[in-house]
């Protein structure tokens, strides 16, 4: 019982993220009618803004120290960060602490601003061109991308850490009565929150707003929406923004779980494209149902008890589950009839 | 069986076979006239054609395509471990292990079209390749790679010891030092084995020349053309689209043993899904659905890689030397970006370029530019039948 | 209360000598009954086609027409009855299958092979005539089918394209990528011919020289189920006339009953006159 349910656990931080990229993968197919192989790229340029956030509130001076003198007396000199001395140490450390979380802001108006910017210069001159065009052209985009990154911060993972406050395990086992078995780390927790929060942000966005409203017309009739003169094309934009920036934040707070390098985008995106295809093209709430599943699913496929049975199950079971539904469910869990079919 | 191909066609392949046999000289010049290079230009050529057997005249796009080229070169080497160092049994394990993999995972991924094809060949070039780094690494080694040894001397060591070679042993063909691969007994390293793959190269692109001119070719381009409309014609597209997938696979096979052949290694790299989108962007490169496209991407891409990766600062500095200081320094700052290190960068540009501008390829822009010299009537009708393949 | 009406006129052909359930029915539609979401879009639907006739179907929009069509290719699965083609019973068999039987259909908006020529259009339905619904001949000379391409520049020049013998089809009109996909149906010589809505989107004269070219065909013999709109058309080609509404045959005969028929002047022909 206490495994069963630390697995669950487990498998719902990664859900989250599989969830939060399928989710704008799911609504830009759904409207724009474009498939993107570029979304892993905008999740990992998102966990960079948490990078490059750290990186700009630690821009340093050099200065000779006070205090600090080596064996010989003479004085030191030390890194002071210009927030420091602008804002006081106190302020300075909590910045820094809470990078990650204050990144959310930064990753929400660069994402936006790189999604918009790709829709209007590049994404806009594929609605016609078939599907093939655009995989490969969104692929080029993504090798691009992730070499620019790679370029500016190394091969090599960069870690990141979360507040010092959700340093440590949470005792969830206690609190459900499952005894001190079942701990589970406070940031994972937060992160499964976040992408709630997220989805749930998302959602009350389409259905409760005049925009989302026409957007969700769009997903369901893409031509009828045209022919009654709603600028649509405006609102892509707008989709294709909300969309990537809804990735970078996933990518953002993702950061202190898994250190980000450059290649994880292309890492997400092949099994979010799985989670997709899972969920049903076109469908928002199978993305975000599949996302959990599937994160879960692989938490319980890499239990040590499970592999012992199946080998290697833990490395398969998402691309597994994705063959099967495939065959099983032509249109995935909560597909509807006519998204994608040829 | 052969008169499928129009006097032209016989022209084309005996044209093709002469440029690919004096390659070693005609690129002497461009500095690419070195066996490795050459090798891989044949070697991928045939993947290409292969792929573009699927892509190319069907329009299925498969993004899975790396896993045969891993299966081809895991078998090959295990038929060097287990057999003999003779190429023979190693290509042709290869190739029929392919079309068997080929046939399972096209039989399963065909039953979706469209981006669901592609997603699904994708899912199974990624569980192949985890597969080969984690519970398979008895069969590949892991990350290390699959290597031949020397033949192990007491019967009870294990394989991790050293090599069997049946048939080796069998007929006492000796061995010194470091097995080499061989076509009965001929090193099959250097230029002997890039002669060894050009001239498979030529039998593939002959194989590929008569599928395009048959009915079973025809039948493919109807597929990509109008599949709905060929089902209500009382044709059965599915085992069509199987026997294209296999025969691509089988192509990728061959590819995949040729790599073992002149670097007798075999590592799970080679199955990931970026080697997939190679072999797709070296198609659309030349221009899927046309014989020489492929073959041509596929030799680009591979000389440009080599070239680009060796740049660095230093060759800029001096190819740029006669320029003014301030723009040879801006000039070098900004190339410097894409070449060595940054060859990735260039393929990804590359890749945009051509889908964005050149959705034909090479092929269709060569045509495209003949078009415009105008060579009037004639050209025009001509040039009206070669179109009938817009690349997808 | 409309399935009466159907009766009665299938019963005075009866006595005229046409048996239903006699040999030369080639088509048979038994009790098909279809629903979208509760809509009813064909109930309790009878319908037989003679061999050689052309059997028109008209109604006014939405009346099931080509819900029945795509019952009788296949396309659609009816939720009860079957489509019994010369003894075979066609509901559930893949669209491929039902046209190795020996049915080919004409689509309502033209469905050709775009990248192809006009003539290996037409080359592709000859060869799946005569190989099957699969032959894997990769060495087999598409251009050395001598046979074949003769009898199809035959048919290419009989419906008028002869001189885009070899152009892309997508480079064409409308009207002749429709008299394309003709050709393709009638170089694989099908018992049954199928044509959705043959004229729809025609001029006058196209129409006419439409009209003129399926007539010359039904000199061969050929049984041809047509859905029309056009009263024109119909009233040229047709032997016998269903009149489908609501998803009901609501009469069946000759052109002349049909005319005369009062419930087809007032679910139909009254319709067009208002």
């Amino acid at each position: 019982m206490d495994a069963i349910f630390l697995q669950i656990l487990n498998g719902l931080d990664k859900g989250g993220a599989y969830a939060l990229i399928a989710l704008g993968l799911t609504l830009v197919f759904g409207t724009l009618g474009v498939v993107n192989f570029a979304h892993g790229a905008l999740f990992m340029l998102g966990a960079f803004c948490a990078v490059t956030l750290h990186r700009i509130l630690n821009i340093s001076f050099e200065r000779v120290s006070e205090t600090q003198k080596d064996f010989l007396g003479n004085p030191l000199k030390e890194q002071v960060p210009y927030l420091q001395e602008w804002f006081g140490p106190q302020v300075s450390e909590f910045l820094l602490d809470w990078s990650v979380p204050i990144s959310i802001l930064l990753a929400i108006i660069v994402m936006g601003i790189i999604g918009v910017v790709m829709e209007r210069g590049l994404i806009k001159h594929f609605y016609k061109r078939p599907h093939a065009d655009q995989i490969l052209v969104t692929f080029g985009l993504a090798i691009i991308l992730q070499e620019i990154v790679r370029h500016y911060f190394g091969a090599n993972p960069i870690p990141q850490s979360a507040p010092d406050v959700f340093a440590g395990a949470a005792n969830v086992g206690n609190w459900v009565g499952l005894g001190d078995n079942v701990i589970y780390p406070w940031w994972r927790l937060v992160y499964f929150m976040f992408s709630a929060l997220v989805i749930f942000g998302v959602f009350a966005f389409l259905q409760f707003t005049t925009f989302g409203m026409v957007v969700r017309a769009g997903m369901q009739d893409r031509e009828t929406v045209g022919l009654l003169g709603i600028n649509i094309q405006r609102r892509f934009t707008v989709v294709f923004g909300l969309a990537a920036a809804v990735a970078g934040v996933a990518g953002a707070m993702y950061t202190p779980i898994l250190p980000p390098d450059y290649h994880m985008g292309m890492d997400f995106l092949v099994l979010s494209f799985v989670v997709v295809v899972v969920g049903g093209m076109g469908s928002l709430a199978g993305a975000v149902l599949a996302g959990f599943m599937l994160g879960i699913l692989q938490s319980f496929a890499s239990m040590n008890e499970v592999k012992s049975i199946l080998p290697g199950i833990d490395q398969i079971i998402i691309y597994l589950v994705a063959v099967i539904v495939l065959l099983t469910l032509p249109r995935g869990l909560m597909g509807r009839k006519g998204v994608m079919e040829d | 069986m052969f008169s499928s191909l129009s006097r032209n066609d016989w022209l084309l392949l005996i044209v093709f076979s002469a440029i690919v046999l004096v390659l070693p000289w005609a690129l002497q010049p461009i500095g690419a006239a070195y066996p490795d290079l050459l090798q891989k230009f044949a070697i991928f050529g045939i993947f290409a054609i292969g792929f573009n057997i699927l892509f190319g005249l069907t329009g299925y796009l498969s993004f899975g395509h790396a896993a045969f080229i891993g299966v081809g070169s895991y078998v090959a080497v295990w038929s060097f471990k287990l057999l003999t160092m003779n190429v023979i049994p190693a290509v042709i394990l290869s190739v029929g292990m392919a079309a068997v993999f080929a046939f399972l995972i096209g039989y399963v991924s065909l039953r979706r079209s469209g981006i669901y094809f592609s997603i699904l060949t994708l899912a199974f070039a990624q569980m192949s390749y985890n597969l080969a780094y984690s519970v398979l690494t008895p069969i590949t080694n892991g990350e290390t790679g699959l290597q031949v040894r020397a033949i192990r001397q007491t019967a009870e060591t294990s394989l991790r010891d050293g090599d069997v070679r049946v048939i080796d042993q069998l007929f006492g063909i000796p061995e010194v030092g470091v097995p080499i691969t061989n076509l009965f007994g001929m090193k099959m390293s250097g230029y002997p084995g890039f002669y060894f793959c050009a001239v498979l190269l030529i039998i593939c692109f002959f194989i590929a020349m008569c599928i395009t001119k048959s009915n079973f070719g025809m039948m493919l381009k109807a597929i990509k053309s109008n599949q709905n409309r060929l089902n209500y014609t009382g044709i059965h597209t599915r085992p069509y689209l199987i026997s294209a997938f296999v025969i691509s696979g089988m192509y990728a096979g061959l590819a995949g043993s040729l790599l073992a052949i002149t670097d007798p290694i075999a590592g799970a790299e080679r199955m990931q899904w970026t080697a997939s989108g190679e072999v797709v962007l070296m198609t659309i490169l030349g221009g899927a659905g046309t014989l020489v496209g492929p073959v041509l991407g596929a030799g680009l891409i591979k000389y440009a890689e080599q070239k680009v990766s060796s740049w660095n600062e230093g060759i800029l500095h001096n190819a740029l030397s006669a320029l003014p200081d301030g723009v040879e320094d801006f000039l070098v700052g900004l190339f410097s970006f894409f070449v060595g290190e940054g060859w990735h960068l260039t393929l990804g540009f590359l890749f945009m370029v051509i889908v964005i501008f050149l959705p034909g390829g090479l092929m269709e822009g060569a045509r495209r530019i003949r078009a415009s010299f105008g060579r009037d009537n004639s050209s025009k009708a001509s040039g009206s039948k070669t179109v009938s393949q817009p690349a997808e | 209360m409309n399935m009466s009406a159907a009766e009665t006129i299938t019963e005075d052909e009866d006595e005229r000598g046409f048996k239903s359930g006699v040999p030369d029915k080639v088509l048979h539609i038994d009790d098909v009954h279809k629903s979208f979401a509760g809509l009813h879009a064909l109930s309790d639907v009878d319908l037989d086609v003679r061999k050689g006739e052309t059997h028109a179907i008209i109604g006014p929009n939405g009346a099931g027409k080509s819900t029945l069509l795509n019952v009788c290719v296949g396309r659609l699965k009816p939720d009860r009855g079957a489509v019994i083609f010369d003894g075979d019973t066609l509901t559930g068999k893949a669209p491929h299958e039902i046209n190795q039987l020996g049915v080919a259909r004409v689509f309502q908006t033209p469905e050709v092979f775009l990248d192809l020529t006009v003539l290996e259009n037409v080359m592709v339905p000859a060869l799946s005539k005569r190989d099957g619904h699969f032959k894997l001949n990769p060495f087999a000379a598409f251009t050395s089918e001598k046979k074949i391409r003769e009898e199809a520049i035959e048919i290419i020049h009989n419906v008028g394209l002869h001189a885009q013998l070899n152009d892309i089809a997508t480079s064409m009109s409308r009207g002749d990528k429709r008299r394309l996909e003709l050709a393709m149906c009638l170089i694989q010589h099908p018992k049954l011919l199928l044509l959705d809505e043959p004229t729809a989107g025609m001029a006058r004269a196209d129409t006419n020289a439409t009209i003129d070219l399926l007539k010359k065909i039904k000199e061969g013999g050929m049984t041809k189920v047509i859905i029309e709109h056009d009263m024109h058309v119909v009233f040229s080609l047709a032997d016998r006339i269903s009149v489908l509404a609501g998803g009901r045959i609501i009469a069946q005969g000759t052109p002349e009953q049909i005319k005369n028929d009062p419930r087809v002047k007032e679910a139909y022909l009254g319709e067009e006159q208002v």
